[in-house]
């Protein structure tokens, strides 16, 4: 009777524990995607060079910019120097970290994946750059200059999820997005505060202001487009603008808290 | 009104086992400091700062780098490990030194639980915490504690010993009925706030339903302390129960503060956020388990006195 009760409540057990697995992983498992879809890329639409145009401008803040909040790292003695959240920089009146890209204009042209891989830099424990923009499938390396250990977790909707740690001195890390996807999170799980946003586009044509406040966006075809502002607070403001051969045209927006 | 009866869940006669008993006392214990340290990774936001499962940077037990949220994260692991290893030992030494079959079986079932438990804690790390699978680690967590103070209570020499002070229950609902409401809701208000804390859900339904689980659980507790206050094993968990619910709508309110309408966009990690949740999630646990233990009291001594079945003819109403 002992003994049955034992073997009875032991398969019940690993019953239990085995449809947990079976379900959880099934619900779970993030979508699986291409790593570098590099292989299959169309060719790039030519663009003729000599009627190429440019757009530029600043971004401002409306109003009294808020007070940058200053981060305790006294939990971790390698993190060195002083740090401010980077939630809202305004500096002079001009924002800083504002993505800005074409959303929309470029029809079905397709570019080619720069072969140059974009850099993240992990540097008394925070990112450099804030704010980066990269294209769909092209190499993201990440390093760290730091004396301890990072673990680096982008937190997609749209690309693949992963959680890897480095150590000190340690080889960069390489990957890619394979989506677009605007203002994908990054952090850090040891370093609660470290924190940037990823920007994955299918053209080359966009830029990040940087603390004046400006960007700019060259080599664009003429034509029609929307020029999107993305901000990872103050959210997101688009601006139509026409590009003719060979202009140069100043775009300016301004965000408000 | 007053009679006594054969005291429930004790069918076979057992001897007080002191060493046994002090030993479930030192896993309930354990299980309470590791409800704490889960509690502190994650208001520190640490859940994937060791990103492997079930190892922990390549070793199972070696000391790593001791900065930021890996101290969270490791110490939780391996004082998880621990309770693991305890809850081992109870199981075995309770099935082999144990009279009572039940108590073997729950020994057993504590034992399930805490492997149940590991799997859900490797899951939520290596599918980079899914809120409902996160939310589950946290549910789990409280079974068990609760399991934990069951067998604990079971081994105690009061419980082995004594002569239960028996009443019968007349009122409807009954108190066991409002027991076992009060952890149904109390249940119910874990998993809200654990689906919350772990991004699954918003706020409000948790802070909802925190007027229902106040309105239930000061019923039950008013009405154990009003009407068997004489029956200590009863009285005691009461009256901690609206100690825990007053103390725990303080942290929640707290927690509420530090979380949603100040932190929301706080710089990681506040110090306020991090004692007031964790300190929140620490009496929701204890709340659950003083729940649980006045259920298992009201079962043994206010058991229901059921109607006698009476020809339909011949019945008449009943005070409530
Ligand atoms: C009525 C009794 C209450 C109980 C038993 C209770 C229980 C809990 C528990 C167990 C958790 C954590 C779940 C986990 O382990 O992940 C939690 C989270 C939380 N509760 Fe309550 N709660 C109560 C009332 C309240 C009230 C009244 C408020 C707000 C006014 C509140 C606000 C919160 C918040 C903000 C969290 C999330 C904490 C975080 O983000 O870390 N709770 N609650």
């Amino acid at each position: 009777m002992n003994k049955k009760a034992w073997v009875g409540t032991l398969g019940v057990l690993c019953l239990l524990g085995l449809w947990l697995l079976v379900g959880c992983s099934k619900k779970e498992t993030p979508a699986e995607q291409p790593a570098a879809p590099a292989a299959a890329q169309p060719a790039a639409t030519p663009i003729d060079p000599n009627t190429v145009a440019s757009v530029s401008g600043t971004v401002k803040f409306d109003g009294a910019a808020p007070k940058a909040q200053k981060i305790d790292m006294s939990q971790d003695p390698a993190c060195k120097g002083t740090n401010t959240a980077e939630t809202v920089v305004v500096d002079g009146g001009n924002v800083a970290n504002v993505f800005v890209y074409v959303k929309d204009g470029l029809g079905n042209r397709t570019f080619d994946v720069p072969t140059q891989a974009a850099v993240i830099d992990q540097q008394g424990c925070r990112y450099h750059p804030h704010v980066l923009g990269v294209m769909a499938g092209q190499t993201v390396q990440i390093k760290n200059e730091d004396q301890t250990t990072h673990n680096i977790h982008p937190t997609p909707k749209d690309n693949r999820e992963w959680n890897e740690s480095q150590p000190p001195a340690a080889a960069p890390i390489e990957k890619n997005f394979a989506r677009e996807e605007i203002m994908l999170p990054v952090k850090c799980n040891q370093h609660p505060w470290m924190k940037m946003y990823v920007n994955v586009v299918k053209s080359p044509f966009y830029a990040v202001t940087g603390p004046d406040g400006k960007y700019e966006i060259k080599g664009l075809p003429p034509g029609d487009y929307t020029l999107a502002f993305v901000h990872e607070k103050l959210g997101e403001q688009d601006q139509k603008v026409t590009l003719a051969a060979k202009d140069s045209k100043t775009v300016d927006t301004s965000f408000k808290q | 009104m007053h009679r006594t009866k054969e005291p429930a869940l004790k069918a076979v006669a057992t001897p007080y086992n002191r060493a046994l008993h002090r030993f479930a006392v030192f896993t309930a214990s354990a299980t309470f400091v590791l409800i704490v340290a889960g509690a502190l990774v994650t208001s520190n936001d640490a859940g994937l700062s060791v990103p492997d499962w079930p190892t922990s940077f390549g070793y199972l037990i070696k000391v790593p780098h001791w900065v930021g949220g890996t101290r969270f994260e490791w110490s939780h692991r391996m004082i998880a490990g621990f309770v693991a290893t305890f809850t081992v030992v109870l199981a075995v030494w309770t099935w082999l030194a144990e009279r009572r079959r039940w108590l073997r079986i729950l020994a057993l079932a504590a034992f399930g639980t805490v492997l149940a438990q590991a799997v859900l804690g490797g899951l939520t790390v290596l599918f980079y915490q899914p809120p409902a699978v996160s939310a589950a680690h946290a549910a789990l967590a409280q079974t068990f504690f609760c399991i934990a103070v069951a067998i604990a209570l079971f081994t105690g020499r009061r419980w082995v010993e004594e002569v239960p002070r028996v009443e019968l229950d007349t009122r409807r609902p009954s108190l066991i009925t409002l027991t076992l409401l009060s952890i149904f809701v109390l249940y119910v208000q874990l998993i809200l706030g654990a689906m919350f804390r772990h991004k699954g859900m918003s706020w409000w339904p948790h802070v909802l339903h925190a007027a229902i689980v106040t309105i239930v659980l000061t019923w039950t507790a008013v009405r154990a302390v009003s009407l068997y206050s004489k029956i200590e094993a009863v009285r005691r968990p009461a009256v901690i129960l609206l100690s825990l619910l007053m103390a725990q709508l303080c942290l929640g309110f707290m927690a509420f503060l530090t979380r949603v309408a100040w932190g929301h966009d706080a710089v990681q990690p506040e110090l306020p956020m991090v004692i007031s949740t964790v300190a929140h999630v620490a009496v929701g646990a204890l709340l659950l388990a003083t729940a649980a233990v006045l259920a298992i009291q009201v079962w043994r001594h206010v058991p229901v006195a059921f109607e006698e079945p009476v020809p339909s003819g011949q019945r008449k109403p009943v005070a409530a």
